[in-house]
């Protein structure tokens, strides 16, 4: 598996960390305790379409998102982390 | 008369008379209506309940239906070690629960599964990990579970092959298991399938969970690609896979689901006589009786849902095994697969009812459901027999993440690739 970093080019998945699913947001710190669990715990777990943070260790250090099928691990999309949250 | 239960005298008979008495070792059930319990997952973890709600509960309206045949997810897939070398109390009971029936399988499911207590060494290469084994091995003890520390010249004894004197790893000893070692995992499935077939229990391969009819919170069956099939109640047990289907409940785990690749060498003569960890990297290995090296190392670390894994992965474990014993560097690799784990927040696996009634779950097994297939099973068949907890599957809740009560052996936190 390879990942299209929009510094760095193409570079092998080794170079890369995985910190899981991109759609989790933290919940405001007065949120009930049942969102936090939520937050903390619970997953999709999809099959299919997934979109999860990689940060790319041993190239540029850019938080990014990339969109992937859990099921053949087909790259559709990445983009740093910071152009998802603005967007 | 068919030779039914198998026996060296049937073995003989079959002989003489041209092996034409044997029965399949299950049939090929169709679904009837209803039933008592429908299990969903035909693995190991989902024939085992069968079993033993048969022989143990006498629950016998019982349905184990697969997706796909018998055999081709993690029950197939593993690396075949079985141990109960645990450091946390709601883990030890549990485990050392699932060394015992190991222990009794082969007579009480008349099957031949190779059960073989060849020993499980864990290697330590400096003080810091042989204080942790240290403790590891007094808390079994503690529990009645054999453990031996070993110093480097025992390990010597038993495996002078490898790198002792790695100039970064130095091998210091190792804490062993002797009870632990591995089992025929191919025939752990067959074994309980037949057992369970004999007591009743229908086995539908080919017979995909697509919904859960669920009336006023309570499950009333399974919607599958061969027609509704009714259910007083319903067991969860397809790990790897225990988000989709829990989905079809409306429900949301704390799981994701990742793969762990596994290889397995061309045969040699025997020179591994147990099973071995390395302690400074992810890697394990024991010897098949056919004389292949079977091994394996770490999650690739990433969702998947692909029975597949990458390069990166591969690389990492075979330099786990050459750092170890440099002699295998040669040696051709005849076969690798991927599995899928069904990766808990914690660590540990759930046997619970869930929120929905009549609906319960065996899942998050991580990357060691095999060893804990028989304790599973009976568990799992406790649980939806009598619907509380076994005595030794207290701690494995489903709500144990809301209340803060995880069991996190590694300490690694909810990073699921991590444990």
């Amino acid at each position: 598996m390879r990942i299209h970093c929009p510094y760095c080019c193409t570079r092998g998945v080794e170079e890369f960390t995985y910190r899981g699913d991109a759609t989790v947001r933290r919940p405001d710190l007065d949120a009930p305790e049942a969102a936090w669990v939520d937050y903390v715990y619970l997953r999709d777990n999809p099959a299919g379409p997934h979109a999860e943070y990689w940060y790319h260790a041993a190239g540029c250090h850019s938080w990014l998102v990339v969109r992937r099928d859990t099921r053949t691990h087909e790259i559709f999309s990445v983009q740093t982390a910071s152009e998802v949250s603005e967007a | 008369m068919s030779s039914d239960r198998y026996s060296f005298l049937s073995v003989l008979r079959e002989a003489l008379r041209g092996q034409t008495g044997w029965k399949p070792a299950w049939r090929k059930a169709t679904p009837q209506d209803s039933y008592d319990v429908v299990i969903v997952g035909g693995g190991g973890h989902g024939l085992a309940t069968a079993y033993y709600l048969a022989r143990r509960y006498g629950i016998r309206r019982v349905a184990v239906v697969e997706k796909s045949w018998l055999g081709n997810g993690n029950i197939g897939r593993n690396t075949t070690i079985v141990r109960s070398n645990y450091l946390l109390a709601g883990n030890v009971p549990f485990y050392e629960c699932s060394m015992k029936l190991w222990e009794g399988l082969e007579q009480d499911i008349n099957y031949n599964a190779m059960v073989s207590q060849r020993g499980v060494l864990n290697l330590f290469h400096n003080d810091g990990q042989r204080n942790a084994y240290t403790r590891r091995g007094n808390a079994m003890r503690l529990h009645g579970v054999d453990a031996q520390l070993l110093d480097a010249s025992a390990v010597r004894r038993k495996l002078p092959f490898l790198d002792f004197d790695n100039a970064r790893f130095p091998i210091q000893g190792g804490l062993l298991q002797q009870r632990g070692g591995t089992v025929r995992h191919d025939a752990v499935a067959w074994g309980y399938a037949r057992a369970a077939d004999r007591l009743g229990v229908d086995i539908i391969e080919n017979c995909e969970v697509t919904g859960m009819r669920i009336t006023d919170g309570r499950v009333e069956g399974v919607e599958t690609t061969r027609g509704f099939i009714g259910a007083k109640k319903v067991g969860l047990a397809c790990a790897g896979n225990s988000s989709r289907v829990a989905a079809l409940a409306g429900l949301r785990l704390p799981i994701e689901s990742h793969v762990l690749q596994a290889f397995v060498t061309e045969g040699l003569k025997p020179f591994i006589d147990c099973v071995v960890t390395f302690g400074a990297g992810h890697f394990y290995i024991s010897q098949s009786d056919k004389g292949g090296l079977v091994f394996g190392g770490d999650i690739d670390g990433y969702n998947s849902y692909a029975q597949r894994g990458n390069m990166p992965v591969v690389e990492d474990v075979c330099e786990g095994g050459m750092a170890l014993m440099p002699r295998i560097g040669r040696i051709r690799l005849l076969r690798q697969w991927g599995g899928l784990m069904d990766m808990s927040m914690d660590g540990s696996p759930i046997i619970d009812r869930t929120p929905v009634d009549q609906l319960y779950l065996n899942a998050g097994w991580c990357y060691g459901g095999f060893k804990a297939t028989p304790a599973s099973g009976l568990c799992f068949a406790h649980l939806l027999a009598r619907d509380e907890p076994h005595p030794v599957a207290t701690a494995y809740r489903l709500d144990r993440f809301a209340r803060g009560a995880v069991i996190d052996e590694k300490g690694m936190g909810a990073q699921p690739n991590l444990h």
